[in-house]
């Protein structure tokens, strides 16, 4: 039984955490994720959940927190955004590095200068590399689904890595929209409670957690078996994909596909980009058009096998970043792995970037029916005009 | 689907209508979305907000530029703010003001569009003691999408504000949907 609500994307969040009933909670406001945190609180202070929160006074601290809380084997769950990410930044390396299984969402907004509240990826897209799986949403619903799915990833014994779950600022995040949300009980069983392997609290065993390891130390074996973790997260994120939908109905994979079987063009997008992209799939197809669409959920660890195997048909397809490597003329990061992805490949579609959307700025459905009118221009004419364009930037 | 946008200035509750419209739609099984244009929030300064209800799944995710209905919360926006953007003819307007449609069509040139209007500033002062014109304007707007009864509406404003507010204040409320339900003027 499932219970259909009017939910904000951040209410839907904090409402998941409720049903997951974390140990412990550290955490800092920041627009756009606040109400995460206001929500949560709300609840704590309800005891509607047993979880110590902890008040810190950044969010450098609400992550030593949750890794110190989490190396005593507690479950542990945060949330920030943007700024606070980027204050995050040290710490983010020392979660994944210990192997510590925690949660945490970012609400996507933009990086200062100039200041910026609203929406864009480069806040997480710039912790690609911290050894932290990342799951995005397209709305509100994926948001609450990955956050379930995100605690078993996480603190499964083949993975043991923090997972960070996405979700687009404001446009998600403060947008009420149609949430289904489960019934408690069939939550906590999909969770269970946390095993972790090693506790800080254990004296009988005592462990030491990320200790000086000196030149001729096991750095170097540490992090191998981080990406070894990282490598096994694949398996393990389609395992509880496919077991949600037994709690759900709804299943989940690496990415989606829509339209995309017999398709000669596709739109690649992850976050809320996709649902728009979706609806421009359909107005194309009416007019004959064979595009298809590939969402990205899961970009951390990258699905480059699969990708390469889902899109191999494709003449051409647009690459949407709400980022940008600022690296030259490379483009967004979804755009260089995925070329990066087809390197060895025999048969591979001509790839475009569109990087679009930063700071907020909005990406409507005719923006999005003119990336696939780019990209058909572009084969026909077999004039291909730079591979990375600015989507909706005022020149 | 339809595609509706507000236009109000800060503090004049149209966020809290736009909700309130999405619930409604939730509670007929229909799909919905409710989104301000958001920046700073600043009282008085002109906002917009966004509502689409269909009885599909909703995928797209930005503000609505070609809207079914457009409610005017705050009549001084009339002068300021370009609010038929993107309006196709046929589409409706909802003004909140004490002149009659077919004085703001001639006014502002409305020829295209169905204009209905209503004095929500005057409902509210009178039957909420002061002036605060959403409530109002999301009966104007009920009257004319029929998307709730007038009866389903009141019992969902009761229900909506229940647990939040005394009594009085919530009959007040029912009170200036009620009269603004009846009280506006379709063209």
């Amino acid at each position: 039984m499932t219970k259909v609500a009017a939910m904000v994307g951040t209410d839907a969040i904090a409402e998941a955490m409720r049903q997951i009933n974390p140990d412990v909670v550290p955490a800092y406001p920041i627009t756009p994720q606040t109400s995460i945190v206001e929500t949560y609180a709300q609840m704590v202070a309800d005891k509607l959940v047993d979880t110590e929160m902890i008040n810190v006074e950044s969010e450098h601290s609400a992550l030593s927190a949750a890794i110190g809380a989490a190396a005593a084997g507690s479950r542990v769950m945060t949330a920030t955004s943007s700024q606070g990410l980027a204050l995050m930044w040290e710490m983010l390396y020392i979660a994944s590095g210990l192997r510590l299984p925690i949660v945490m969402t970012n609400v996507n907004r933009a990086l200062s200068a100039p200041v910026n509240i609203h929406c864009d990826h480069s806040d997480s897209m710039g912790a690609r590399d911290a050894g932290w799986i990342q799951l995005y949403s397209e709305d509100a619903q994926e948001a609450y689904d990955n956050i379930i799915q995100a605690v078993r990833i996480a603190e499964h014994p083949d993975v043991l890595l923090p997972v960070m779950v996405l979700m687009d600022g404001f446009i998600i995040s403060h947008s009420l929209g149609r949430v289904e949300l489960l019934e408690d009980q069939p939550v906590k069983n999909f969770v269970g409670t946390i095993q972790p392997p090693y506790s800080l609290l254990d004296t009988k065993n005592p462990p030491s957690f990320g200790a000086f390891d000196g030149l001729h130390g096991y750095y170097f074996e540490v992090k191998r078996a981080q990406a070894q973790g990282m490598l096994n997260a694949s398996a393990v994120i389609k395992k509880v994909g496919t077991e949600f939908a037994g709690i759900s109905g709804r299943s989940y994979d690496f990415f989606e596909t829509y339209r995309l079987e017999d398709a000669e063009y596709a739109i690649i997008a992850l976050g809320s980009a996709a649902g728009t992209a979706r609806t421009a799939v359909d107005e194309l197809r009416e007019q004959g058009e064979r595009v298809g669409l590939l969402k990205l959920r899961m970009f951390r660890p990258f699905p480059a096998q699969e990708l390469v195997d889902a899109l191999s048909h494709i003449k051409a397809a647009a690459v949407l970043d709400r980022s940008d490597t600022l690296a030259g003329s490379i483009g967004g990061p979804v755009f260089v792995e995925l070329r990066s992805a087809f390197y060895e490949a025999e048969k591979k579609p001509r790839l475009y970037n569109f990087i679009y959307g930063l700071g907020g700025r909005e990406l409507d459905i005719n923006m999005m029916k003119q990336t696939v009118e780019t990209i058909q221009t572009g084969m026909s004419d077999g004039v291909v005009q730079s591979s990375v364009a600015y989507l909706g930037v005022r020149e | 689907m339809t595609e509706i946008r507000w236009h109000a200035r800060g503090g004049q509750g149209a966020v809290t209508a736009a909700k309130m419209l999405a619930e409604m739609a939730l509670c007929k099984g229909l799909f919905f979305q409710a989104f301000p244009e958001y920046g700073p929030e600043r009282m008085g300064a002109p906002i917009q907000c966004f509502n689409r209800v269909s009885d599909e799944p909703i995928r797209t995710y930005y503000s609505v530029t070609q809207p079914d209905i457009v409610m005017v919360v705050d009549p001084s926006l009339c002068d300021v703010i370009d609010f038929t953007s993107g309006m196709a003819a046929g589409a409706q307007v909802v003004i909140n003001t004490g002149e009659c449609p077919d004085t703001m069509k001639e006014k502002y040139k409305l020829y295209d569009y169905k204009v209905a209007t209503v004095d929500a500033i005057r409902i509210s002062t009178e039957t909420m003691g002061r002036s605060m014109p959403n409530i109002p304007m999301l009966g104007a707007l009920l009257k004319i999408n029929g998307l709730f009864s007038l009866e389903e509406a009141k019992n969902f404003t009761e229900d909506y504000f229940g647990s939040k507010f005394p009594q009085k204040v919530i009959e007040a409320n029912i009170k200036a949907l009620v009269r603004a339900f009846e009280e506006v003027q379709v063209k």
